[in-house]
């Protein structure tokens, strides 16, 4: 046993990290939200979409003789931690899904989004090709969406449920479903992550009563608190890479999303004032965590499968 | 990332596997719980047992990898826990071994791996919990001896113990931190008094230790004078280490049982408690990863200290050891058996309630979490 990243699993997260601070900085995290201000639906940007392609983004798990990078999903998860990370936006794992099997996928040239039961698209209006629906756009309504980067739109389609596909290995559908999850979870656990440095950088720097707020205890556990579950997520989510077991996925879903979505509450109560406001980017983690925990896999469907579990592993 | 034994760690479980097969259906039937002289036999000739197959330093000399599928080993096979030796095998043995001189490892060390000697632990005292560097038992230096006198509080196994690792108060000026010493006491030495406490769960599972004027000979001391504190430190991260293995394991175990009982007298059909119970195993799931994370961590640092890691996953531990047996008590459901010390479940929901306070509370775990990792400024 070696639960710990490699040298080259560390090396990726670290390439991967400067990449993205390069091409997707804070800079263009506000620009993309705030270049036009009667807009109300961000576009896509193409162009870095075509560079994460060609960075090998949507291409890492493809065999290297088929123009893939050839690498396995616990690498998978690494890289898609850190678009987490900064609210890399973009239908990104449904493209990173379609990869090898619709055409420009791998390298970015087609932007994949997909239907895939939970109800809701993400970045429909942006895409070439959307997986698991056949009416394109016809019979969809958009939502005026929570997250400024992630435009919505809602389908009349019955939702399937993780816990039903898991159930049955034959579904075609299994493999999308749990991969999506998997790497939903990769990307709350990144922004998890991310909201624990602010939180933590907040509470070192801002003083009131004559010392910094990181000082008094109050502060501090709500600080420890959010680590906490951010590294009880991470090897959940790691260990899921590993084994791809439904039950291992499920469980990593529900701790990631747990730990982005609270964590995210707990770094803007951290902020105070400062928290509520627009110009602060506490709430844009917060409302891509809230989006991101709706896909399909979600809270009722994890717990219903972790305790269908139980029943197996105790007989 | 790699969840599966390599060939050395494959080739100890299954040795060890075939040998608890053996070994266990020729155990003598465990003692009642209030038989102090019978546990002490008991616990030590399982030690002796151990150390006769070669299992007898598992855990302290063995890298952590391995140290962990022992304990992962021994609890699936229903093995005796380490029991009257926790304190020598995880607390004590470990320290002499780390800072003791040649002459006290040859004298403490080999007597706690053959079973033959308990110790117990005498840090906490009774103004001297969460902030254990205020502790006052004070030690006198007359010639070559120590004189003890104080009290100390909490102290597991002390009705049946050999030796005591005692922190005291050598230097009443300095710094807190700095007048602190780490001694071995002998437990039958004039002086000591242990009087049992008795834990809200009905058990005498500590004791107060009284010491009146007890000479301790200066050749017990472990480390230099003073430095107690930095002495005991290396003894309480093993605390925080691979100890809770053997009970991640025993949750798991027990929530399959909550699934299993509740199916039986119908409460699984309650989505909320049903709900809940999924919860949980995504919460011991987790566990048990983030346990093998923590332990390829301090394997690969090579120091077999486990680091921060402990501190974050007691914290979790803790709670989530109360939340299993509360729900438990929803499985039990109405009717009285919630209530019944009789059932299963009962008496453990009472002894969760130790978790989140023993070793640390989870109060001052979120404070060391906060000022060591976070970096956030010393707490007030």
């Amino acid at each position: 046993m070696r639960f710990q990243l490699t040298e080259e699993q560390r090396a990726l997260r670290a390439g991967v990290r400067e990449l993205l601070a390069a091409r997707f900085g804070r800079e263009r995290l506000r620009a993309a939200m705030e270049a036009d201000g009667v807009r109300a639906v961000p576009e896509l940007d193409r162009g870095l979409w075509r560079e994460l392609g060609s960075a090998g983004f949507f291409s890492l798990r493809l065999p290297e003789d088929e123009g893939g990078v050839g690498l396995g999903l616990p690498e998978a998860v690494l890289v898609f931690e850190e678009a987490g990370r900064v609210l890399l936006p973009g239908p990104l794992i449904a493209t990173h899904l379609a990869a090898g099997e619709i055409p420009g996928a791998a390298t970015g040239e087609t932007v994949v989004t997909a239907a895939d039961g939970g109800g809701v698209v993400e970045w429909l209006e942006a895409a070439d090709v959307v997986r698991g629906y056949a009416g394109g756009t016809a019979g969809t309504v958009a939502v005026r969406s929570v997250d400024p980067l992630t435009p919505l739109h809602r389908v009349a389609e019955a939702p399937a449920r993780l816990h039903q596909v898991a159930a049955d290995p034959d579904s075609g559908d299994r493999t999308d479903v749990l991969l999506t999850s998997l790497l939903t979870a990769a990307e709350q656990l990144g922004t998890a992550a991310r909201v624990c440095e602010l939180a933590a950088q907040h509470a070192r720097t801002r003083e009131q009563f004559g010392r910094p707020v990181g000082a008094f205890q109050a502060v501090q556990h709500l600080c420890a608190g959010i680590l906490v579950r951010v590294e009880v997520a991470r090897a959940a989510v790691y260990a899921a890479a590993v084994t791809v077991d439904a039950a291992d996925i499920a469980a990593a879903r529900l701790l990631a999303d747990e730990a982005a979505v609270r964590g995210a509450r707990d770094c803007l109560q951290v902020h105070g004032g400062m928290g509520f406001t627009w110009e602060a980017d506490v709430h844009l983690y917060l409302k891509r965590a809230w989006v991101r925990a709706r896909r399909p896999g979600a809270v009722t469907e994890c717990e219903e499968m972790l305790a269908a579990a139980l029943l197996v592993e105790a007989r | 990332m790699d969840l599966t034994d390599t060939p050395q760690e494959a080739e100890f479980r299954a040795g060890l596997r075939e040998w608890l097969a053996k070994t266990l259906p020729s155990l003598p039937a465990a003692p009642s719980p209030d038989d102090w002289p019978g546990r002490r036999a008991y616990d030590l000739g399982w030690q002796r047992t151990l150390y006769d197959a070669g299992y007898g330093e598992v855990h302290w000399g063995a890298d952590p990898a391995v140290r962990m599928i022992f304990l992962e080993e021994t609890e699936k096979a229903g093995a005796p826990y380490v029991g009257a030796n926790f304190v020598g095998l995880l607390h004590a043995g470990p320290t002499v071994a780390a800072e003791g001189t040649e002459e006290q490892q040859a004298r403490w060390l080999p007597p706690v791996l053959r079973g033959e000697e308990v110790w117990c632990q005498g840090f906490s005292e009774p103004d001297a919990g969460s902030d254990l560097a205020a502790l006052r038992t004070r030690a006198r230096r007359d010639g070559d001896e120590y004189v003890v006198s104080g009290s100390k509080i909490w102290t597991s196994h002390a009705e049946v113990a050999d030796w005591c690792e005692l922190l005291v108060r050598t230097d009443p000026d300095a710094p807190k931190h700095r007048g602190i010493t780490w001694l071995a006491m002998p437990m039958d030495a004039p002086g000591v008094t242990v009087r049992p406490l008795r834990t809200l769960a009905g058990s005498n599972e500590f004791a107060e230790v009284f010491l009146d004027e007890v000479r301790v000979p200066v050749a017990n001391r472990v480390g230099a004078e003073n430095d107690g504190w930095r002495v005991t430190m290396v003894t309480l991260s093993f605390e925080r280490g691979t100890a809770f293995v053997g009970e991640v394991v025993a949750c798991r175990r027990v929530l399959g049982e909550l699934a299993l009982a509740a199916r039986e007298n119908g409460r699984w059909d309650d989505p909320v408690l049903r709900r809940r119970l999924g919860r949980l195993n995504a919460e011991f799931r987790a566990l048990w990863r983030l346990t093998q994370w923590n332990v390829s961590e301090a394997s690969g640092r090579g120091d077999g200290v486990p680091g921060v890691g402990g501190s974050v996953f007691k914290l979790r531990y803790s709670h989530a050891r109360q939340e299993l047996y509360e729900a438990a008590a929803e499985v039990l459901g109405d009717g009285g058996a919630a209530l019944d010390l009789q059932q299963p479940w009962v008496l453990d929901r009472l002894s969760s309630l130790s978790y989140t306070i023993a070793a640390g509370t989870s109060q001052i775990q979120h404070s060391i979490v906060a000022e060591r990792v976070l970096g956030l400024p010393k707490g007030r």
